[in-house]
C-alpha cells in the first residue's frame, strides 16, 4: 500500500462523527490516514435528543457509535485533546499534548452557546446547554434548586426549559423578543404557543431584556430587568442562540463571514484550499445550517472533495417539525411569506384545540411556498412534499389545513409521490432509493431501514417512511403477517369483531367456523386471547366447562401461580381503604394457612405460598369476611390506587378515594387485551402516582382531569392529558368508551401505553373518537360496558357455590394428600420457597 | 401378555394398574394424579374424539423444577398435540415428551388407556 496522506478532523460532533463514517463507507481509508480531535470526552453523541439525558438515557445509549467503532476501522479518536492552535505554513495543528501534521484538515469543530453580555453572568448557578457536561453542571446546580430560568425562547431554549421542567424545578422561559421561536413562528402561532406552554406550569415572559444579574434574596439569583422588574430564580440557563466556533480559523487566518463562520465554497474549500469546514461552523453563501441534515449534506461533500470527487453542496431546506415540550412546531419552506413577492396565505386558527396552521403558497395558488404549524404537526408530511417536489396543490389549498371532519383533503398518498420525493433528508434517502432496497429484498420495514438508513437520523420523517414501505410492499403483493397463531389468520382485534358481529359464544365453534383447520386444539396464544374475547363481550364466569380449557393456570385456578407451583391470592381492597376488621381477618387467614404475606404496589395485600387445595377453603373464609376476588391473575383491572384526597389531607380538593372506590367496583371483572391499573389523586401534588398509570384522575377545583395510556414497568410513560375538570358523571362515561375502544381495538398483551403509541391518528384520533364522537360509536361503547357492569359476579363466590368447580382445586384427582414436593423455609419471621 | 411379560424380565412390579376414573378428567385440559407405585406425579390430559385421546406425563417441569405441567394449557403445534408449562411457557410434545424448544429435554410418559370408567396406567 502506498504511503497514505493525513487527515486531521477537528471535532467529534454528529456533523464531525458523519463525516468518518463516509470516510469508511467511500474506502477512503485507503489512501488517508485519519486522525479526529475531540475536545469533550465524549465520542460523538446525538445532540438533538440531548433532553433525553434527563429522562433515563446515558451518555453510552446517546453515542452515535460503539466504543472500538474508531479503532475498528483504523480511525484514530482523540477524545478530549482541544487543538488550540492551526499552523497553516507548517501543516500541523497543535494540542497540549503535541504537535500533528496534516495533508489536509477537516474543522466540524461546530458551534457554541451565545451567552448574552449580562453584567452578572459569570455568578454561580448561571449555566448554559449545549454539551453533556453542561447538563451535568445543569443537574448539579438543579439538586439544591426549586426554580430555573432559561434565558432564550428560541427552539434550544424551549428544549432547555423542558430539561428544567424534567429536573422537577419551577421553570420560567425569558424572551427578548415579543415571541417565542420568533423565528419559525408569527404572532398567532406565538401567541398559541405561549399558551400551551404556560397550561403547562411554566411561565413565559417575552419582550424582557435581562440587565443584570445579582445576588438573589429569597433565591440564589436575582434577574433585573430593563423595565426595573425582577425576577428571582435558583439558576439561569443561557440558551439565547449559537455562534460557530471559528475562533481556530480565525486566528491561523481564514476567511471568516462578518458574522462569523468560516466561508466555504461548494466543494466544502476554506479560503485555503487543504483545509475544509463542514457543518455549524461553516459559512456557506452567508448562511449558516444549524441543522444537522445540511451538516450531513456537506460531510458527504467534504469527502468527495477529499477523494477527488466533484460533488458540491447547493444550500438545503431548513424545514423543520418539532415536539417542544409536548408542543408540535413545524415550519416549512418561507414560512413567513416574506421571500416571495405576491404570495398569498391561508391561516386555520382553533383555539379550543390550540391548532394553527398557515400555508403561503404562490399567487397563482398553485404551488406551496411555506408553511407554519402549531399545536399539530399532522398534516406536516404531506406538507413538506408538496413544498419540497414543487407539486401542484389542490384546487382549494385550505383544505390542506382545514380539519379532516370538514371535508379536507385526504394525506398525500405515498404512490402520489414521484420517485425523487427526499424521504429521510438527515442521510439523503429518496423514495426512488427506499424502492430499491424493496426491489433488493427488504421485506419490513426494519430491513428497509438498515440498507438505506433511512429515519436512522432525527427520526422526523418516520411516519412517512412506515407509509412509503407500507404501500411498496402492498404494491408488490407483500403481505405483512399479521396472523394471531397458527390457527387464526386474525388479528385480536379481527377475532374481536367476528365473535361481536356473529355473537359466537365458544372457542370451538369459532375454530370451526374461522380456524385454520377447522378442528385444531389451539394454542397457548389463542385460546387466552379468545377467553379475553368472549369475556370482554358476554362476562360469562371463566369457570363455565366451555371456558376451561382456555384458561392460564391463573385464570383457572383464580390466584397466581409462583415459582414453586404454589399460588398467591390477592382480594380486592378497592382503592386501598380497608376496614381493621377486615384487616385482623387477612392476618387471620394468613396465620392459619401459613402464608406470607406482603403489601402490594397497588394498594392491596398479598398472600403468598397457598396450596392449590386450601385456595377453596381461603376464599370461603375471606368471602364470609365480606372480601371479593380482586383479579390479580386476570388481564383485567387491577387496583385504583388513591391518596387520602380532602378527607383528610389539607391539600386535597376532592374526594379522591370516594372516586377510587366508586371506579373499581364500576370497572372490576372488565377483562381486557392487557392488565389495566388506576390512580386516583386528590390534588396536583399527585401522591397516588396517577399520571403512571393506564388512566390517571387528577382532582381540580371544578372536578377532575383525566389522564390515559401511561405506563410504569419496563417502558414508563407519563399518561397524557384527555380532559380537563369533568364531572363525576362525564369522568364515568369517558372512562367507558376509552376502555371499551381499547377492549376492541388493541392487540394481544398490548397495553394501553403501547396501544397508544401504535394508534394512527395519535392522541388526538383518540380523542375524536371518545370526546367528538367521530365515529359515531359513543352510545354503543357505553351500552356495551353497562351490560358488561350489570353481569359483573365474583367469581370466586361463583365458583364456591358449584361443587363441580371445586373439584378442580385438588393437588390429585385420585388421593388426598397434598403435593408433596412444595417445602418452606423461613426468612425474616415468614415461610418461604426452600 | 407378551409385551407385559417381555417387560417383566428387565424390571420388577410394571403392570396395568388403575389410576382413577374418567370423571376426574377435564376435557382438553389437565388433571394431576399420584402414582403410589413409581411415588410419582403423573399429569393426565384428555382429548375426547381425538386419537389417542388419553396422554400421561411427568408433572414436574424441568424448567422451573416446580411440579406444574397438568396446569398447562392443552394445544396443537404443527398439528402435534403439546402443553405449554404455565410457568416459562415451553411446549412438551404430548406423544413423547420431546421438548419443542429445547430437543435435549424430555418429559417422561407413560402407556396410558380407558378401562370402562377406569383410567389405568402401564407403571
Amino acid at each position: 500500500m502506498a504511503t497514505r496522506e493525513n487527515l486531521i478532523i477537528i471535532g467529534n460532533g454528529m456533523v464531525g462523527h458523519h463525516l468518518v463514517e463516509q470516510l469508511i463507507e467511500a474506502g477512503a481509508l485507503a489512501r488517508l490516514e485519519v486522525t479526529v480531535f475531540g475536545e469533550e470526552r465524549h465520542r460523538a453523541y446525538d445532540r438533538v435528543h440531548l433532553s433525553e439525558y434527563f429522562t433515563g438515557r446515558n451518555a453510552e445509549s446517546l453515542a452515535l457509535c460503539d466504543a472500538d467503532y474508531y479503532a475498528q476501522h483504523g480511525v484514530t479518536l482523540r477524545s478530549g485533546e482541544k487543538v488550540t492552535e492551526i499552523d497553516r505554513a507548517a501543516k500541523t495543528v497543535v494540542t497540549a499534548s503535541g504537535r500533528y501534521a496534516f495533508d489536509h484538515l477537516v474543522l466540524a469543530t461546530g458551534s457554541y452557546p451565545f451567552v448574552p453580555p449580562i453584567e452578572g453572568r459569570e455568578r454561580p448557578g448561571c449555566l448554559v446547554y449545549r454539551t453533556l457536561d453542561d447538563l451535568d453542571a445543569i443537574r448539579d446546580a438543579a439538586q439544591s434548586a426549586t426554580n430555573g430560568v432559561v434565558v432564550g425562547g428560541g427552539l434550544l431554549g424551549l428544549e432547555a426549559a423542558n430539561a428544567l421542567r424534567g429536573l422537577n424545578l419551577d421553570t420560567a422561559v425569558v424572551e427578548f423578543a415579543p415571541r417565542l421561536m420568533p423565528m419559525q413562528v408569527d404572532r398567532e402561532g406565538g401567541e398559541l404557543l405561549k399558551e400551551k406552554i404556560e397550561s403547562l406550569g411554566l411561565q413565559v415572559l417575552t419582550e424582557r431584556a435581562t440587565q443584570r444579574i445579582e445576588q438573589g434574596e429569597q433565591s440564589r439569583l436575582r434577574m433585573v430587568f430593563q423595565d426595573g422588574k425582577v425576577l428571582e430564580t435558583d439558576l439561569i440557563v443561557f440558551s439565547a442562540g449559537i455562534r460557530p466556533q471559528d475562533a481556530l480559523a480565525r486566528e491561523c487566518g481564514l476567511e471568516i463571514g462578518e458574522r462569523g463562520g468560516v466561508v466555504i465554497d461548494d466543494h466544502c474549500r476554506t479560503s485555503d484550499p487543504a483545509i475544509l469546514a463542514v457543518g455549524e461552523v461553516a459559512l456557506w453563501n452567508q448562511s449558516i445550517f444549524g441543522l444537522v441534515a445540511p451538516g450531513y449534506q456537506m460531510a458527504k461533500v467534504a469527502v468527495s472533495t477529499l477523494t477527488g470527487g466533484d460533488a458540491r453542496f447547493g444550500g438545503a431546506d431548513m424545514s423543520t417539525k418539532l415536539k417542544l415540550l409536548g408542543v408540535d412546531v413545524g415550519a416549512i419552506g418561507d414560512a413567513h411569506g416574506e421571500r416571495t413577492p405576491g404570495a398569498r396565505m391561508f391561516r386555520y386558527l382553533d383555539p379550543l384545540t390550540q391548532v394553527y396552521r398557515k400555508l403561503v403558497v404562490s399567487s397563482d395558488g398553485k404551488k406551496l411556498l411555506g408553511a407554519m404549524l402549531v399545536g399539530d404537526n399532522g398534516v406536516y408530511d404531506t406538507l413538506l412534499q408538496y413544498y419540497a417536489n414543487a407539486l401542484e396543490l389542490p384546487a382549494e389549498p385550505a383544505s390542506l389545513i382545514l380539519p379532516r371532519q370538514s371535508g379536507a383533503a385526504p394525506a398525500l398518498g405515498a404512490d402520489a409521490l414521484p420517485a425523487s420525493a427526499m424521504i429521510c433528508s438527515c442521510h439523503n434517502v429518496t423514495k426512488g432509493v427506499i424502492c430499491e432496497a424493496i426491489d433488493a429484498g427488504a421485506r419490513d420495514l426494519a430491513s428497509v431501514k438498515g440498507a438505506t438508513r433511512a429515519s436512522t437520523g432525527c427520526g422526523g420523517c418516520a411516519t412517512l417512511l412506515k407509509s412509503v414501505v407500507d404501500h411498496e410492499l402492498a404494491a408488490q403483493g407483500v403481505e405483512v403477517d399479521r396472523s394471531l397463531c397458527e390457527h387464526f389468520a386474525h388479528t385480536r382485534q379481527g377475532l374481536y369483531d367476528i365473535v361481536r358481529v356473529e355473537g359466537i359464544k365458544t372457542f370451538g365453534e369459532l375454530m370451526e367456523k374461522h380456524g385454520n383447520t377447522g378442528h385444531g386444539l389451539g394454542c397457548d396464544i389463542c385460546k387466552p386471547t379468545v377467553s379475553s374475547i368472549l369475556a370482554s363481550c358476554f362476562n360469562e364466569p371463566i369457570m363455565d366447562a366451555a371456558h376451561v380449557p382456555l384458561q392460564d393456570t391463573n385464570d383457572t385456578f383464580m390466584a397466581n401461580m409462583q415459582k414453586n407451583g404454589t399460588y398467591s391470592v390477592v382480594p380486592r381492597i378497592a382503592g386501598g381503604e380497608i376496614t381493621p376488621e377486615k384487616l385482623v381477618v387477612l392476618g387471620q387467614v394468613a396465620q392459619k394457612f401459613e402464608l406470607y404475606t406482603k403489601v402490594t404496589g397497588g394498594q392491596r395485600i398479598d398472600l403468598f405460598g397457598a396450596r392449590l387445595e386450601d385456595l377453596p377453603a381461603i376464599w370461603g373464609e375471606l368471602i364470609a369476611a365480606g372480601f371479593e376476588t380482586g383479579h390479580a391473575y386476570g388481564k383485567s383491572l387491577r387496583t385504583v390506587k388513591s391518596c387520602v384526597g380532602s378527607t383528610w389531607c389539607r391539600f386535597g380538593v376532592q374526594d379522591s378515594v370516594g372516586m377510587a372506590i366508586k371506579l373499581e367496583h364500576r370497572y372490576k371483572g372488565l377483562r381486557a387485551p392487557h392488565k389495566i391499573k388506576f390512580g386516583v389523586s386528590g390534588c396536583t401534588r399527585e401522591c397516588a402516582e396517577a399520571q403512571s398509570k393506564d388512566i390517571g384522575i387528577i382532582a381540580t377545583e371544578n372536578g377532575w382531569n383525566l389522564y390515559v395510556c401511561g405506563n410504569g414497568g419496563m417502558r414508563p410513560r407519563h399518561a397524557e392529558l384527555f380532559a380537563t375538570d369533568l364531572d363525576d358523571e362525564a369522568l364515568y362515561r369517558t372512562i367507558d368508551r376509552f376502555l371499551m375502544f381499547y377492549v376492541r381495538t388493541a392487540d394481544r398483551l398490548q397495553r394501553t401505553a403501547t396501544w397508544r403509541e401504535n394508534l394512527e391518528g395519535g392522541l388526538d384520533y383518540l380523542k375524536a373518537v371518545i370526546l367528538e364522537d367521530s365515529l359515531g360509536l359513543g352510545d354503543e361503547l357505553e351500552r356495551q360496558m353497562q351490560t358488561l357492569i350489570e353481569r359483573y359476579e365474583c367469581e370466586w363466590a361463583n365458583a364456591l357455590s358449584d361443587p363441580e368447580k371445586l373439584k378442580r382445586f385438588r393437588s390429585f384427582v385420585n388421593d388426598e394428600r397434598p403435593d408433596p414436593s412444595i417445602i418452606m423455609t423461613t426468612e425474616r419471621g415468614q415461610l418461604r420457597p426452600a | 401378555m407378551s409385551a407385559t411379560a417381555a417387560a417383566s424380565n428387565t424390571m420388577p412390579a410394571v403392570r396395568w394398574q388403575p389410576l382413577c376414573r374418567r370423571a376426574d378428567l377435564v376435557a382438553f385440559s389437565g388433571v394431576v394424579a399420584w402414582l403410589e407405585t413409581s411415588a410419582a406425579q403423573v399429569a393426565l390430559f384428555y382429548l375426547p374424539g381425538h386419537t389417542p385421546e388419553l396422554y400421561a406425563l411427568d408433572h414436574f417441569d424441568p424448567f422451573s423444577n416446580a411440579y406444574v405441567i397438568g396446569r398447562g394449557i392443552v394445544g396443537d403445534l404443527d398439528g402435534a398435540p403439546v402443553i405449554a408449562s404455565p410457568l416459562y411457557k415451553q411446549h412438551f410434545r404430548l406423544s413423547d415428551g420431546l421438548c419443542l424448544e429445547d430437543e435435549n429435554v424430555r418429559l417422561r410418559t407413560w402407556p396410558v388407556r380407558f378401562d370402562g370408567d377406569r383410567v389405568v396406567i402401564e407403571a
